[in-house]
């Protein structure tokens, strides 16, 4: 009873909290002539986009320059977890070598990323990319079609024509294979109590067909690699300072934490596991991925993903080195339009799709590698 | 026998010689195998070819003291000319020149009072009232001029005197003037903008004009003798300070609340903790500025006017609530059931129960992590720069770095903040490390 009336209270209170900010943010817009609804969607917008995924021109609408926003974070987002996981893992590891040198370097990285905002060092790196990088026509030359200037990362591209797209497709059917073999091995495990080889059978059917197509169909691999003209390079791909310097910071940030929890899931796993584990018989790889990798992975999962998000929603600040995410353009676009509450809650409702898709899945996880307690 | 004779005899003989002294060392932990040697060669190659011309920029090349931009420009090195030049407009932003002075002292006060904090022994009920005076005194040296001193001053005193009531008292009569000493705590820092958001509310309704914020203003005003300075000249690390320190300080009443709320057995309340905690906190912090700086103004009643300071704090306050719930909750959950159950057994009433037995021991585990949350957030207020407050980034990038002559020591100038925020956060995380280990020694020892 007495809940139902605190909730009642509660209820009434929440209520009129908002009918008093919804009444206030009418009075406000009428009062200072302002419009509100998402029709703006549908107009033209009139901004320049630099650096886009799908084509872009200023007559584009608003609904195009949000769609715009949303692969470029999403761009930068996929591209910054693949980097920064394995960048991080590295780190990660080497702080625990026994090699005491690296172990230092690894540490020093790890304590002096961590503790500086993400923002003064996209700020200074973006500086650094303006400033110290040479200019177009006197770039830094890496090789192998590898150019870094001023303008950004030059690198060479793979023609596609057809014989690539059946290699993928060739590809994708031995993935489900491979799938499928090693479902049949683990029933086969289970039933007989004999383990079928996994690792060499698998690679076999993943690698061999797609390997055999591109050989069959003449191994064509021609590359575009950019070609210095006399006022600036033609051909290849490239990205831009905007985006190197997103992503460069996002890496190097988020690598330091990941490289703290892989750290600690490695340490979680105690070594009398280990010594079980001999004990038992096991090789030192079986060891490794049937007993210290799970128990280290339960361990490292569910912060992981917490980074995963942190990358993510920290790619929102990639707006003070113009890269045109999603908050960027839905920045241009609230100074453009005026409306501010459509435009952020456009922005929000992006960040949290992500966000709440991120943790179904990381839930479905956990709950399938859960510690099966009886 | 045997085992002893074994013993004398290698002491007598000692280890091979390889194995100990630093060439010892160097064999176990630089070349124990072919890969190690292979590691630290390559790690050798790379800090040669980095730390002697780092350590020739930032030392040996460098300018040092006052120069002129031209003898910088001359020189190789840093030119930490530069940050002797700029140090106050970095330190301070645009706070009038003179008067700098009083944010340092300021800051002097806010570093006291969370160092004092620091100390277990002064982990008591006093401390708030340490809070109370050292915000206080910060406000009043930053602000200046007049300060409407009366109502602030006797919600102080109330405040003072409900939690020497409440360190004396017992029972139920406890948890009321506890209430009440945070109450006027509240409104003795607070007193002007929840007045002028109350105000508004009321004139909203029933159109009643400024009744309470009249009331500040009727109250004797003593005279500090400083000039009165605004918030929009607030700037450097005084104001990076007070938005991460308010942030914890204020979100952490509302963060135990939505950590109870979420575990609440009613589905109302559970429902609308569970929502606000995941929304906030799956959206970016930038977001939460743009909603305090756009937004807010347009949510308050109309005449109601909140300065740029107090809406990037609101923002800031709102989102630091979310993440430390999460981290009250963990606490919470760590707490053995049998904890809640005898409380019950003893009759307690909800809050008792978690007044007393629960939230003292989750919130002495989640300290460590607490203080993590601090760091994140310290770093960061670092984005209110983007939405245009004068703080230790943007005063640097937007003042000091303005100067045409200084412009191109951009990476003096950011080294310089970053050592600052390093300095910080690197000690506080110490900090935390040795607080985590202080309360597992405390639990191993209970065992």
């Amino acid at each position: 009873m007495r809940s139902i009336i605190y909730q009642a209270l509660f209820l009434a209170a929440l209520v009129f909290v908002v009918w008093l900010l919804v009444t206030n943010t009418i009075e406000n817009l009428r009062a200072r002539g302002l419009k509100s609804g998402f029709d703006f969607l549908n107009s033209r917008s009139g901004i320049p986009i630099s650096d886009t995924i799908i084509d872009w021109n200023p007559d584009d609408t608003f609904g195009r320059a949000y769609f715009v926003g949303i692969l470029n974070t999403l761009r930068v987002g996929i591209i910054g977890i693949v980097l920064a996981t394995i960048l991080g893992t590295i780190i990660g590891i080497a702080r625990l070598s026994s090699n005491w040198l690296v172990a230092k370097l690894a540490s020093i990285y790890v304590e002096t990323i961590r503790n500086v905002p993400l923002l003064l060092q996209l700020i200074f790196i973006y500086a650094f990319v303006g400033n110290v990088l040479p200019d177009q026509l006197n770039p830094i030359v890496i090789g192998a079609g590898f150019y870094l200037n001023k303008s950004g990362l030059i690198f060479p591209l793979l023609k596609l024509d057809t014989a690539h797209y059946i290699v993928g497709g060739v590809l994708l059917a031995s993935l489900v294979a491979m799938l499928i073999y090693n479902r049949w091995a683990k029933r086969r495990q289970y039933a007989t109590g004999v383990a079928p080889k996994r690792l060499l059978p698998s690679l076999g059917i993943l690698i061999v067909p797609a390997v055999a197509a591109f050989l069959a169909m003449g191994a064509p691999a021609e590359f575009d690699v950019a070609a210095k003209t006399r006022f600036r390079f033609i051909g290849g791909g490239s990205i831009g300072p905007e985006f190197l310097t997103v992503l460069v910071g996002l890496v190097i940030y988020t690598a330091s934490f990941i490289a703290e929890i892989v750290r600690s899931g490695i340490l979680a796993v105690s070594y009398g596991q280990t010594e079980a584990a001999g004990a038992l018989g096991l090789t030192r790889g079986q060891t490794l991925r049937l007993v210290l990798l799970p128990q280290a992975l339960r361990v490292i999962i569910p912060p992981m993903t917490s980074q995963y998000l942190n990358l993510v929603k920290n790619s929102s600040l990639a707006l003070i080195a113009g890269y045109p995410d999603v908050v960027a353009i839905e920045n241009m676009t609230m100074n453009q339009t005026g409306r501010a509450l459509e435009a952020i809650l456009l922005i929000m409702a992006v960040y949290l799709t992500i966000s709440l898709s991120i943790s179904l899945a990381m839930n479905y996880y956990n709950k399938r590698i859960a510690l099966k307690e009886r | 026998m045997a085992v002893s004779d074994t013993a004398t005899e290698s002491a007598a003989i000692g280890p091979p010689p390889a194995t100990t002294g630093f060439l010892g060392w160097m064999r176990k932990n630089l070349f124990s195998n072919v890969w190690n040697t292979l590691l630290t060669i390559v790690c050798a190659y790379l800090i040669i070819r980095i730390v002697p011309p780092l350590v020739s920029w930032l030392f040996l090349d460098a300018t040092w003291g006052e120069a002129a931009p031209q003898q910088c420009r001359a020189a190789e090195g840093a030119c930490w000319a530069f940050v002797t030049e700029k140090h106050r407009v970095i330190l301070f932003g645009r706070y009038p020149f003179l008067e700098h002075w009083r944010p340092l002292l300021g800051i002097c006060v806010l570093l006291t009072v969370v160092l004092t904090s620091c100390f277990r022994r002064c982990w008591r009920p006093w401390i708030a009232l340490v809070w109370i005076g050292g915000l206080g005194a910060f406000f009043v040296l930053m602000f200046g001029g007049d300060v409407p001193i009366g109502l602030r001053a006797a919600a102080a005193a109330a405040a003072g005197a409900f939690l020497i009531a409440t360190l004396r008292s017992s029972g139920s009569t406890r948890s009321l003037l506890f209430g009440a000493t945070a109450l006027f705590a509240l409104l003795a820092l607070a007193a002007g903008p929840i007045f002028r958001v109350i105000d508004g509310v009321l004139n909203a309704a029933f159109g009643t004009g400024p009744l309470l914020a009249g009331a500040t203003g009727i109250w004797f005003e003593i005279p500090t003798g400083l000039g009165f300075v605004s918030t929009s000249l607030w700037g450097g690390l005084p104001l990076t300070l007070l938005l991460s320190i308010l942030g914890i300080v204020v979100a952490f009443p509302l963060a135990i609340l939505l950590a109870l709320g979420r575990r609440s057995k009613m589905p109302l309340i559970r429902m609308f903790c569970v929502g606000y905690i995941e929304v906030i906190r799956g959206v970016p912090l930038i977001s939460l500025l743009f909603v305090g700086s756009f937004l807010l103004p347009l949510f308050l009643p109309r005449g109601v006017e909140i300065s740029d300071l107090l809406r990037a704090q609101v923002a800031i306050i709102g989102f630091s609530a979310a993440y430390l719930a999460e981290v009250i909750r963990g606490g919470l959950q760590a707490i053995p059931r049998g904890q809640f159950e005898a409380a019950d057994a003893l009759g307690l009433s909800y809050w008792q129960k978690m007044a007393k037995i629960v939230l003292p021991q989750a919130i002495t585990i989640v300290i460590p992590p607490i203080v993590n949350t601090f760091i994140g957030l310290f770093k960061d207020t670092s984005l209110v720069s983007i939405v245009s407050l004068t703080d230790l980034l943007l005063a640097t990038k937007d003042i000091a770095l303005a100067d045409v002559d200084w412009r191109a020591f951009y990476a003096e100038g950011y080294a310089f903040i970053a050592l600052i925020y390093f300095v910080f956060c690197f000690f506080m995380s110490k900090y935390s490390q040795y607080l985590e280990r202080q309360f597992e020694t405390g639990r191993q020892k209970r065992r």
